[in-house]
């Protein structure tokens, strides 16, 4: 490449930027993803059953969700735009193939999730009920087929098909795309981020419910909280399970496709049958070899392969392969960075379902919840965990696939904008971690006074009837 | 058609929906500290697109999308080429995205005006800034031979250039202005459609200014017609506010913006982004396009799924069909 040297550091910082406003990003995807379906359902129930209850925790949660939904909204722009502004050269190459699912997206996804929340802010007691339910249902419905599409186009990053690479044009070309939307990586990546997302907002609706059950002991309101706390906590365990399950499943893709990211995610360096899963391995500062290791043996064959005897590839190998490949340099990814953040990843989720079970157990045979200190520390911390689960689980998706832009295809320092400088990429950079980081404690200054603030008065409404509004004002909202 | 022409008109055409339905938004944003005189008119005005402005939004994030999925050189050259001004309407739609969602979440008058701030501003930066870009789109930029952008920051701040970012500035505020009229009832009602007249009157000296510079940098019969429509629906738009007949005003300047966009898009075409520099980087439709393939199934995409939002979200239009006032608010 030429202009290597000048572009080096414009190359980091769009880097840095790119990853701290996609991590910042998902902070509140999940939340919108899980959240929508879990305020559907408590909406629903009291649809069904007219008991207030649920007409109060869906109110609740309901705000808790929007304040947050905000958030996503006008962070997910950003991410549109910054493929054409930063990744340049990547938007060239891949745009016949990637551009797609990202138009698809807004145009299938977004319209129905913007435009249905907007009908549920302001059509309360003003469309008809299950109108006003279905409004809910479409924007779930719209926000979960988002998350579909997005992932499919990551998924191309992680194992390109359905196209072939255009020497004419020096493009990468469309050939199939059911196959770039059926990509198997997108097939298991897809239930694996939902799930991990219903493990957030499960945890959320566990927290605050705990909270109020723990703190306002004699409240009207406890029957709504702990059938929040219960809900809430049975979604989180579901989710773990199927966090759990997916999580396996692609660990065995991710051998297949991109051995070298399960090998980093191992710190496994020299290719081994059977292989042995390192519960913790410390190496040395350049993270080039172990200098302590505990292991558990026959396990890491079994959760790459499916055979407890199966062979896992070694970074060494794999790094001499790809050199012979694709000629001399490094594909190793950061091995600390990927292999942390796996299991961190892994840790902050099962601990959140730890919590989920202990939240169950205290409310076991509809005893009330000890007036414990540290059950309510545990539950503050819950909604937390899954958040840094998700986080650590894209750093290591994302990082593992280094020094690929698009696995086998582009490089990621090829795909950088040649025409932004450093300059303007540190403008960036910095205008956007200065205003997310302000934004960010506005926002949760925000939902700690929502949350405390408990579930609302409800005065059940008439069905709205269209003949005598002419005077009714709309519901105002904002 | 060829497919590269029928993309051509969707990207034009989701522009073109944009900034008619965002354009409005944008409008009471940018008037909220002129016509919303204390805390209550100022609810009224934002409530006023209150269910709407976040579907109106998406229409950008369709165009972008399209534009990717449709032109990838198109959108790599643009995208990065008009870097910090694109970075100045991201933040601007950050903070204003934000200011309505989180502006009545507490009583404090300190607050709201912080928010009311960022409402007013993320309103009338990207108000500008677009026609600020949209200008350089047609005026033509340098690029190299690889279609990469090679001037500066400063290049984009022509006159030229400044002249569209005031106009799409002045007719943006003038569309508020009408759909507030339109929405409201009181007092703010008749302040907001004689605020219309006298701001529409200066989008129209300003938009005949910048629509006849543009023909004078590229032309066709088609952008000739479109432009000289544009100016009488702004006219008649205008005509309408006087008498205080605010749903055809707002059908004026809808179409004024409407047909302006369509202006800037047939006077572009078969160009998608000229080069000043090397006539070798010019973009068109086709150099910039994707393959016929990609092409193809968006096409199908685009047949299936448009008429199917552009139904519902009409219908979330005549929902809230209602005008609203000071006297609905609530206590809190």
């Amino acid at each position: 490449m030429t202009g290597w040297g000048s572009q080096v550091d414009a190359l980091d910082v769009a880097r840095w930027q790119f990853g701290v406003t996609t991590v910042y990003h998902f902070l509140f995807v999940p939340l919108t993803i899980g959240l929508s379906v879990l305020v559907a359902i408590l909406q629903t129930l009291w649809h069904r059953t007219g008991d207030e209850k649920y007409l109060k925790l869906t109110k609740f949660y309901g705000k808790l969700f929007l304040i947050n939904f905000a958030m996503g909204v006008v962070t997910g722009i950003v991410q549109e735009f910054q493929f054409g502004m930063n990744w340049s050269d990547y938007s060239r190459f891949v745009g016949d193939i990637f551009g797609a699912p990202l138009a698809i997206e807004a145009l299938v996804a977004f319209f129905l999730e913007s435009t249905f929340i907007g009908l549920w802010i302001f059509g309360w007691d003003r469309l008809p009920k299950r109108l006003h339910l279905a409004s809910i249902w479409a924007a779930a419905i719209g926000t979960n087929l988002s998350a579909y599409f997005i992932l499919a186009a990551n998924s191309f990053m992680q194992n390109p098909v359905g196209y072939r690479y255009n020497p004419d044009t020096g493009r990468a070309e469309l050939t199939d795309f059911v196959a770039v939307l059926t990509n198997k990586v997108a097939l298991i990546t897809f239930p694996h981020t939902i799930a991990g997302a219903f493990l957030v907002a499960g945890s959320l609706l566990v927290a605050v419910a705990l909270w109020h059950l723990i703190r306002n002991r004699d409240s009207a309101d406890t029957p709504a909280y702990r059938f929040a706390a219960r809900f809430g906590a049975w979604v989180t365990l579901a989710s773990a399970t199927l966090v759990v399950i997916t999580g396996d499943i692609q660990g065995k893709i991710m051998t297949q496709v991109q051995p070298m990211k399960m090998a980093a995610a191992e710190g496994l360096y020299t290719t081994e049958s059977p292989a042995s899963f390192s519960v913790l391995t410390i190496g040395s500062l350049d993270g080039s070899r172990e200098l302590f290791a505990l292991k558990i043996p026959y396990l890491l064959s079994y959760l790459g392969t499916g055979d407890p005897n199966g062979t896992v590839q070694g970074i060494n190998d794999l790094q001499a392969l790809y050199s012979a490949q694709y000629g001399a340099g490094s594909y190793t990814p950061i091995i600390p960075v990927t292999y942390w953040s796996f299991r961190l990843m892994i840790g902050f989720g099962l601990a959140a379902a730890a919590i989920a079970l202990l939240v169950l157990w205290t409310q076991r045979k509809g005893r009330t919840v000890p007036n414990s200190k540290w059950l309510l520390r545990a539950g503050l911390a819950m909604p937390i965990l899954p958040l840094l689960a998700n986080s650590f689980g894209w750093i290591f998706t994302e990082m593992g696939r280094q020094p690929w832009i698009v696995f086998g295809e582009m490089l990621t320092r090829d795909g950088v904008s040649r025409s932004v400088s450093l300059t303007e990429v540190l403008t960036s950079f910095t205008a956007f971690t200065l205003i997310y980081a302000v934004l960010a404690v506005i926002e949760v200054k925000l939902l700690i006074r929502y949350a405390k603030a408990g579930v609302p008065e409800v005065t059940p409404a008439p069905e709205p009837d269209d003949t005598d509004d002419a005077e009714r004002p709309l519901a105002f909202a904002y | 058609m060829e497919l590269t022409t029928i993309w051509f008109l969707l990207v034009a055409v989701l522009f073109t929906g944009y900034f008619i339905l965002e354009g409005f938004d944008f409008g009471v944003g940018m008037l909220l500290p002129v016509l919303g005189r204390d805390d209550k008119e100022r609810r009224v005005m934002i409530n006023t697109i209150g269910p709407v402005w976040d579907g109106n939004e998406v229409w950008l994030i369709t165009a972008g999308g399209a534009m990717f999925a449709a032109f990838p050189e198109w959108y790599a050259t643009l995208f990065s080429g008009f870097y910090l001004p694109l970075l100045l309407i991201l933040l601007a739609l950050i903070a204003r995205g934000v200011a309505f969602e989180y502006r009545h979440k507490r009583p404090e008058a300190s607050w709201k005006r912080r928010w009311d701030k960022a409402i007013f501003f993320g309103s009338l930066v990207p108000a500008i800034l677009w026609g600020v870009a949209f200008a350089n789109i047609l005026r033509g930029v340098p690029l190299d031979a690889d279609h990469e952008y090679v001037g500066g920051l400063l290049n984009l701040l022509n006159p030229y250039a400044l002249l569209g970012g005031a106009t799409t500035a002045a007719l943006f505020a003038t569309h508020g202005a009408v759909f507030v009229a339109l929405k409201t009832v009181g007092d703010i009602r008749g302040r907001a459609a004689a605020l219309a007249v006298r701001l529409g009157i200066a989008a129209a000296v300003l938009a005949v200014a910048f629509l006849s510079w543009t023909l004078t940098i590229r032309s066709s019969t088609a952008a000739v017609v479109l432009a000289v429509a544009a100016a009488l629906a702004l006219l008649g738009g205008l005509a309408a506010a006087l008498v205080r007949r605010e749903g055809w005003a707002f059908t004026g300047t809808a179409t004024a913006i409407g047909l302006a966009v369509a202006t800037l898009f047939a006077a572009l075409f078969p160009n998608v982004l000229p080069s000043t520099l090397d006539p070798a980087g010019t973009l068109t439709a086709t150099n910039a396009a994707s393959t016929p393939y990609t092409l193809t199934i968006m096409t199908w995409v685009a047949v299936f799924f448009t008429p199917i939002v552009l139904a519902y979200q009409g219908w979330t239009y005549w929902v809230f069909r209602k005008r609203i006032g000071v006297t609905h608010i609530p206590q809190h």
